[in-house]
């Protein structure tokens, strides 16, 4: 079966080659990320504090559909030439699925967030490899995005203002910030604006996961019901 | 020491996290969380805990959706044989 991606460099052969290829791929991000992240930093004040365009737009969702995919064939592949003996699962199956789709979408984030690389090392096992780099690349994205908060929320529409933060319901806030932080993979240890700024960007992230997986399974599902109203495309 | 005012430097070391800074976070996230029931235009303040509250919630029905979703993927990938696989994939390169 030849790979016929063209944005990926390193081909799918097997699952014993892709982890390497993996830790490849990451440490080119990590030489990359500490000057990229500044530079996008420094592009983000020009949003009025708002939320990270990255997500949203229909180029992101396609190129994570093709590392979907290319994840998703490796799935394939791996489930048939293991054992037949034992079928797997459904749930199993299901799993697999998901942390294909997964480690694409971490792969997608370009490893800019705490999330995206703790997903990755999660699988690759280098968690005490993690742990000092994230410290040069998150705050700088922290700070700039506060000082236009700051003088947006001095200036013109900002309406609605936040109340809560006092004194008294200080340990209450904290504690579902950390209930937050042990939701979204890799913040269970961080403070209080790590895990916000990491939460808003994952929620973007699965936002998009669920897009493109959506149309993912209506793509599919278009295909394996034979006389469905919905005709497939032609080629 | 008042951090509050002087916010432009002074977050290089994490130990100073100011309130405003947590403000901005919390509407910041508020804004990406679905607007359901109320109509919050009327009500300029956001209560923090609420937030919270809904993100976690939020975060959990993604994060169950996308289970649900790679379930049936799981289960349409079964059942569709490689050669429809391979127009799939035709189609969306």
């Amino acid at each position: 079966m030849a790979s016929l991606t063209s944005d990926n460099e390193q081909p799918p052969t097997n699952s014993n080659s892709s982890s390497t290829d993996h830790v490849r791929k990451k440490k080119s991000l990590f030489a990359s990320s500490p000057s990229s992240s500044r530079g996008n930093a420094a592009s983000v004040p020009t949003r009025d504090g708002d939320s990270h365009p990255r997500w949203r737009s229909e180029k992101q969702q396609r190129i994570y559909s093709a590392k979907l995919i290319q994840a998703l064939r490796q799935v394939r592949l791996s489930s048939s030439s293991s054992a037949t003996t034992s079928s797997p699962t459904a749930q199993k199956r299901g799993k697999a699925v998901r942390e294909a789709a997964d480690r694409a979408l971490a792969v997608s984030a370009r490893g800019r967030t705490l999330w995206s690389r703790a997903i990755l090392a999660n699988r690759i096992k280098l968690k005490f490899r993690k742990q000092k780099r994230p410290r040069q690349t998150v705050i700088p994205a922290v700070t700039t995005v506060v000082t236009t908060g700051a003088t947006s929320s001095r200036g013109r529409k900002r309406r609605v203002s936040v109340v809560g933060l006092n004194k008294k319901s200080l340990p209450t806030v904290n504690r579902k910030v950390r209930s937050l932080g042990r939701l979204v993979p890799g913040c269970k240890k961080e403070s209080v604006p790590v895990i916000l700024e990491e939460a808003t960007d994952y929620i973007q992230a699965l936002e998009m996961q669920v897009r493109a997986m959506n149309s993912l399974v209506e793509l599919l599902s278009g295909y394996s019901t034979p006389g469905s109203d919905s005709a497939p495309p032609p080629i | 020491m008042s951090s509050r005012r002087s916010r432009s430097s002074r977050q290089t070391g994490t130990s100073m996290i100011s309130e405003d800074q947590i403000n901005d976070l919390v509407l910041q996230l508020h804004r990406l969380l679905p607007e359901l029931g109320n109509n919050n235009r009327r009500s300029g303040k956001v209560s923090a805990s609420k937030v919270l509250q809904e993100t976690c919630t939020y975060i959990r029905n993604l994060n169950k959706e996308v289970d649900d979703l790679s379930e049936r993927l799981s289960q349409l990938l079964e059942s569709t044989d490689s050669a429809q696989a391979a127009l799939i994939r035709s189609l969306l390169m």
